[in-house]
């Protein structure tokens, strides 16, 4: 006898069928989770994400490919500079963890660094967490988790995230350790690229906090994650590596917020038509219906943060909205939503006078006109 | 079985605080004390206990205020305290640089020149004029009110004054902001643009820091959720009890909405008017309406005030109303609504004018009613905190339905500078909380 | 984002091209810039690749790093720039005319006027976008602390004197650059922007080719269609048609053109060092030589389409007349390289690589008061950018109606002329809000006594001279037209602040010994 399907069995063999059939799941990684923060309204790109579609392959099939794609020196760069930090049994790294986040510990000397080779991302998962509860145990020393593998439970299915590192301090914490290439050059960097660094170790820190409280050492408290995570940096323009502790409470806090939210996908996949289906083998004019029967919030910061948004660029802009154009654009317009709209209401071939918006628009197209009249006749 | 509220006794709570403050300026031999206040709990009589104090003791000390009417302000409460104490007021050299209220004060003595005031037992002025005096052997003390408003920048300017200093101001108010890009400096112990506490305890973080404990202004209904919402780290409680206070209103309901908002928050302490959801402009017609309506019904209804303060109810008169916006516009939009119903007395003004004062009821426009967007200007936490924690005894807040969702949809991508201290509360949470909060004394009304 | 801007996207997005956003130019376009293309290494911070540089649109000066993680050759590429700028600034260090400052005497604190030397001109770089500006401070940076033999003659590596002076100007650009309304650097995203309104977002016209192609589109297709192509238009090899204006390159770029060129030169380079006699050698510098001219042709195919798209761009904004007090604003732009020159020339040492705590809050002030008086001198320039404080009710325009003569109490009386003003503004006045107009470039203040009917009633109060009679023209007239501003049209100076060695405790002070900025470790590495 079969057994009864559950909601999530239920979801997870509705999300597949939206794939397609033979469509293999995209893993959702850490970027991708963090990513839900850039445009949380946005109900294609979470079902999309939730259903685990490729969104790359589909903007492709859609003919507006996204134009990401990495340098292979940037690549290179940053595969060298990680070898580099994790040289020596992470020495170099730990003495970072030390210095920046646990000076009162004793020095990491002869770090235990376990194998975490596995098979398959849930057995290394299954040997992280082995790892983690060892090291946890081993009072007084520093452990370097090289690579672990930790899972996420994502609207009902496992996402598997594999921080650079995560670090157990002799007194059994743990710290998520993020390295990156670009810089820091006399103490600062690029804000953007630390505020996206900061998203994606917050992914790790949720995910540490599950295992965590699954591990119970001894009737004592469940392991402590830290909220301050260490992002280590290129040192200037040298190819040392320098460390900052960064404080992710308030990403760890959204991203938790996002990924509950989540659950709605099952409301966006109860909405779509029979049939719906993101395969990219599919034609272009069916594939474009389908996209089309989610609804977008395209705004112009999509352009750095989703691969289908220059599909969603062209949609929103054939259809005249103003949002293309930023979302502040749209703080004075109230309930006018397109470019038609707004200019017809400023042209005075629409709309209600006592309206405000309608009101505000008309003074600003005149006093624009007076100005640029002034300036013609000088 | 006693309960730990009956345990609590608020006024010896807050004279300890203050006794322990005192202590630390008059007799402690560190540099600097800093003193956080939450909304109401007496910051101004702090200020002004201590600098009779300091005079008391013969310490020549000079107030560092943060704008001219706090300076006012300041100076009246010395004289209604200490009649006979010499006082001086350092003013700008502008037309009308100082209440004339002042002229009446016999033993306060204005001048443009610092130098004209040398001598007396304490001077008063705000940062920007001190920043220009110079002084060749500097005062004994110093009293900053409103530290935490004031720039990093102006502390730097006027430092130079003092030898030693107390620092008194809200953590939960609106921070200082820079009209230019600062983030060159952001991380630096000294970034000109944070505020002077910041900068101050980054340099001597060994400095004690006292706090306020019992917010007198916010009843008992208010004080627990600006605590939660806005000072997670650093509780307060209220200094009244429930019962303590009370709203009555000899004209019953007329069954309308913005009566019975009124009723539900004079039973209370909240109430939420919420407007069907629209996206509108910042000066939404209905909005303003409903918040007008409220005003002009709260003014009819005979409404009488019961507090601590006296046994008798005092009327709920136009003095004793406020409305709180986010923007210039809506509180002249408002004024002009309510200029219609008749209403001219009744204070409108944005969060950053109503910061530091005090009403018995406050009709809030909600910053985010009614926006396509949430912007990082809507969800900063001193604004809703300011208005949030004005009243003495009930607070409406007017708003569109659709609040929740905007801010689930409010984009966190926020960039992060390295070595800069992480604030809390966050807007987005601080928000969330009060309208979950507010959520329980919903009224729904369609215009 | 104002109305009136918003407006202006929307027109351009009906009309298919952008709209004026401004009616003169706001920004000072000197007479012969120096414009900049620089291309940077993915991922390698401060790892140039090459760039073009020059005054001569014609000839531009084609600079190359074959090997940019070689660190030799990109100190080469440093002094060849060097070579390239350093001329071009010092050849307005000498020109000077004769000025007064005002300083503060050290003996008795007054403050006096000093005769000083003021550049009759200033150098201007032009880069083509803001992540150019950002460039310009890095390469600044990495090389105003570097050696020179003469300093340390045991420096690995040391660099000629003009690479470390390169450095300190190119980080004092790019600090002028902060400053609002500058002009000693502009990208020149920032300055077509500012001028004209496109159909796509802020963001969208960071990309110097799109926002052109919105300004002045070719002939037969519309700015959004233009400024599509030149965004996402790959030719068969997936190469984007229009490159980015760097200083990072197109990915594809990097992996299918560039990597294949550098590995040709490493091992041209390889095989040159293993050559065994010189015929052979002769044979292997050929390759070398060739293996390099390829990577110059990239370099060139890569920048060239920049370098005559931000030229084009400044042909566009010379069209629009100058700003009246666009001239005072370059003024103390000289200032600002003059004083940079004397420091130079004084041989102080270069810029530190974190402000102090006064520095900052200077700058800081500095930078306030700029920004104050750029929004001020920009509305009151350019009847666009009044329109728009018009509508945010800072400022109000309208016909005289009424004037009547009355006189202050006191003494001697003078004039305090009750002027009507008949608008359709609505300006956020109070009680006895002072205002502001323009009178013969001075501003002339007046304080709102109140409203009579669609009339302002205000009350003038200076520039009147000194009698009982005001001077002729300068009360306002019944049928003139005027604006006055909420806001004031001057700035005032701001409040002296301690010097460095007097940072008060508050601020972390007094200061011990000056830190000594070292140069930067070399790595042991030769690779980044």
């Amino acid at each position: 006898m079969p057994l009864p399907r559950t909601r999530g069995t239920a979801l997870r063999q509705q999300l597949a069928e939206l794939r397609g059939p033979d469509v293999p799941a995209k893993a959702l990684d850490a970027r991708a989770l963090a990513a839900l923060a850039a445009n949380p309204g946005c109900r294609r790109r979470a079902i999309l994400d939730g259903a685990g579609v490729n969104k790359a392959t589909l903007a492709s099939a859609l003919g507006s490919p996204s134009a990401f794609g990495q340098s292979q020196f940037a690549l290179t760069r940053g595969n060298a500079f990680e070898a580099k930090v994790k040289a020596d049994g992470g020495a170099e790294l730990l003495r970072l963890v030390h210095e920046k986040l646990d000076r009162h510990a004793e020095p990491p000397v002869d770090a235990r660094v376990p194998d975490l080779t596995a098979i398959g991302p849930e057995g290394r998962t299954a040997r992280t967490a082995l790892a983690l509860r060892e090291a946890t145990e081993a009072y007084g020393a520093w452990t370097l988790l090289d690579h672990p593998m930790l899972a996420l439970d994502v609207a009902g299915s496992p996402a598997f995230l594999e921080p650079d590192a995560v670090v157990v301090h002799p007194d059994g914490g743990w710290t998520v350790v993020e390295i990156k290439s670009f810089p820091m050059l006399d103490g600062s960097a690029d804000p953007a690229k630390v505020g996206a660094a900061a998203r994606q170790a917050a992914v790790y820190v949720l995910a540490l906090e599950e295992v965590a409280a699954r591990i119970t050492v001894a009737d004592v408290p469940a392991p402590e994650v830290g909220h301050q995570v260490l992002l280590v940096c290129p040192k200037d323009f040298s190819n040392l590596p320098t460390a900052s502790a960064v404080d992710v409470r308030k990403q760890r806090a959204v991203t938790r917020r996002q990924l509950a939210r989540l659950t709605r996908i099952q409301d966006i996949a109860d909405a779509l038509p029979e049939g719906t289906c993101f395969d990219p083998a599919r034609p272009a004019e069916e594939l474009t219906s389908a996209v089309e029967s989610v609804p977008a919030t395209y705004a112009p910061e999509c352009l750095s943060a989703c691969e289908l948004a220059f599909h969603c660029r062209d949609r929103s802009r054939a259809a005249g909205a103003v949002t293309s154009l930023g979302r502040s654009v749209r703080a004075e317009l109230g309930a006018l939503t397109t470019v038609p709209d707004v200019l017809a209401a400023a042209r005075g071939e629409a709309g209600d006078a006592a309206d405000p918006t309608v009101a505000a628009l008309r003074r600003a197209a005149t006093l624009r006109a007076e100005a640029l009249g002034a300036a013609a006749c000088r | 079985m006693t309960t730990v509220s009956e345990l609590f006794d608020p006024g010896a709570v807050a004279a300890a605080a203050t006794d322990a403050i005192l202590g630390s300026t008059l007799h402690g031999d560190a540099r600097g004390v800093v003193v956080d206040s939450p909304p109401g709990a007496g910051k101004s009589t702090l200020v002004v206990r201590a600098a009779l104090e300091l005079a008391d003791a013969g310490r020549p000390l000079m107030v560092v205020a943060q704008t001219n009417a706090q300076v006012d302000d300041l100076v009246l409460r010395l004289a209604e305290k200490n009649p006979e104490l010499p006082v001086g007021r350092l003013h700008s050299s502008d037309a009308d640089a100082y209440d004339k209220a002042l002229d009446e004060l016999p033993n306060v003595r204005k001048s443009a020149k610092a130098a004209e005031l040398a001598g007396l037992p304490i001077t008063i002025s705000t940062a920007a004029k001190w920043a220009h005096v110079k002084v060749d052997e500097p005062w004994e003390h110093a009293i900053v009110d409103e530290a935490y408003q004031m720039r990093s920048d102006s502390l730097l300017a006027v430092a130079g004054l003092f030898r030693r200093a107390l620092f008194v101001g809200d953590p939960g108010q609106l921070d200082p902001f820079a009209i230019v890009g600062s983030e060159q400096w952001a991380g630096l112990s000294y970034d000109p643009s944070a505020s002077a506490v910041t900068t101050l305890l980054a340099h001597n973080p060994e400095l004690p820091q006292h706090r306020l404990p019992v917010s007198w202004r916010l009843p008992a209904s208010a004080a627990p959720l600006v605590s939660a919402a806005f000072y997670p780290y650093t509780p307060f409680r209220s200094g009244t009890d429930h019962g303590d206070r009370a709203l009555s209103f000899a004209i019953p309901s007329d069954g309308s909405g913005p009566d019975r908002v009124i009723d539900e928050a004079a039973e209370s302490g909240w109430g939420l008017l919420e407007l069907p959801a629209r996206h509108t402009p910042r000066t939404d017609p209905e909005a303003v309406r409903a918040v007008a309506t409220v005003v002009r019904r709260l003014l009819d209804r005979g409404g009488a005030a019961t507090s601590e303060r006296s046994p008798d109810p005092s009327p709920l008169t136009a003095d004793r109303v406020a409305v709180g916006t986010a923007h210039r516009d809506q509180a002249a939009a408002i004024r002009a609504a309510l200029a219609d119903l008749g209403v001219t007395d009744v204070t409108v003004d944005t969060a950053n004018r109503l910061q530091g004062r005090e009403y018995d009821v406050t009709v809030v426009l909600h910053p985010l009613s009614g926006r396509p967007d949430a912007t990082a200007f809507h969800l900063e936490t001193g604004r809703l905190c300011v208005l949030a924690s004005r009243h003495r005894h009930a607070c409406i807040v007017v708003c569109r339905a659709g609040v929740g969702d905007l801010l689930d949809d409010y984009p966190s991508t926020e960039p992060v500078q390295l070595g800069t201290v992480v604030k809390f509360p966050d807007g987005w949470e601080a928000n969330h909380a009060v309208l979950a909060h507010l959520a329980e004394h919903r009224v729904v009304w369609q215009p | 984002m104002s109305l009136i801007s918003t407006l202006a996207r929307l027109e351009a997005v009906s009309t298919g091209r952008a709209q004026p956003a401004a009616t003169v130019r706001h920004r000072h376009l000197a007479g012969r810039p120096l414009v900049f293309v620089p291309l940077t290494t993915a991922g390698e911070a401060g790892a140039p690749l090459g760039a073009l540089v020059g005054t001569d649109r014609d000839a531009p000066r084609l600079l190359v790093v074959p090997q940019p993680r070689d660190r030799d050759l990109r100190f080469q590429f440093l002094a060849e720039l060097a070579d390239v700028v350093l001329p071009y600034v010092d050849s307005y260090a000498e020109a000077v005319e004769a000025a007064e400052r005002n300083e503060t005497d050290p003996e008795t604190g007054k403050r006096v006027k000093v005769e000083v030397e003021l550049c009759a001109d200033a150098p201007q770089l032009i880069v083509p976008s803001r992540a150019g500006i950002d460039f310009v401070r890095l390469l600044g940076r990495s090389m105003r602390f570097r050696r020179t033999a003469e300093q340390d003659p045991e420096a690995p590596h040391p660099a000629p004197p003009r690479v470390p002076l390169l450095g300190r100007w190119l980080t004092h650009f790019g600090e002028r650059a902060r400053v609002p309304g500058s002009a000693l650097l502009l990208a020149a995203t920032e300055l077509l922007s500012r001028h004209w309104a496109t159909g796509q977002s802020t963001l969208e016209d960071q990309h110097l080719g799109a926002l052109l192609a919105w300004i002045d589109p070719p002939a037969g297709m519309t700015g959004a269609e233009a400024a599509h192509a030149a965004e996402l238009a790959r030719d068969a090899k997936g190469q984007l048609l229009h490159p980015p204006a760097g200083p990072a390159t197109d990915p594809a770029f990097d992996n299918k053109l560039l990597a294949p060129a550098l590995e040709r030169y490493d091992r041209a380079r390889t095989a040159l060092a293993a050559a065994e006699d010189g015929l052979e050698a002769d044979e292997r510098l050929g390759e070398l030589t060739a293996a390099e001219r390829a990577i110059r042709d990239l370099v060139e195919s890569r920048t060239r389409p920049t370098w005559d798209a931000v030229w084009r761009g400044l042909d566009l904004l010379r069209e629009l007349p100058e700003g009246a007090r666009v001239e005072e604003r370059w003024t103390r732009d000289r200032w600002s390289f003059t004083s940079h020159r004397d420091r130079i020339t004084a041989g102080e040492p270069p810029q530190p690589r974190r402000d102090d705590a006064v520095t900052a809050a200077n700058k800081l002030a500095t930078r306030e008061r700029e920004q104050a008086r750029l929004e001020a001198q920009e509305a009151l320039d350019d009847p666009l950018v009044m329109a728009g404080r018009r509508l945010s009710g800072e400022a109000f325009a309208g016909e005289v109606t009424d004037v009547v003569m009355t006189y202050s109490e006191g003494k001697r009386p003078s004039p305090r002329p009750l002027v009507t003003l008949r608008t359709d503004d609505r300006p956020h006045l109070g009680e006895r809000v002072k205002v502001y107009r323009s009178l013969g470039g001075k501003p002339q203040s007046a304080e709102f006594v109140g409203h009579d009917g669609d009339g302002v009633v205000l009350r003038i109060l200076d520039k009147m001279g000194r009698g009982k009679e005001p001077e002729p023209g300068s009360v306002p007239e019944k049928g003139d037209r005027l604006c006055f501003t909420l806001f004031e049209h001057e700035q005032r100076g701001g409040a002296k602040l301690p010097d460095p060695e007097n940072t008060p405790w508050t601020h972390g002070g007094p200061p011990g010994e000056a830190p000594h900025e070292a140069a930067d470790p070399l790595t042991a590495e030769d690779v980044l």
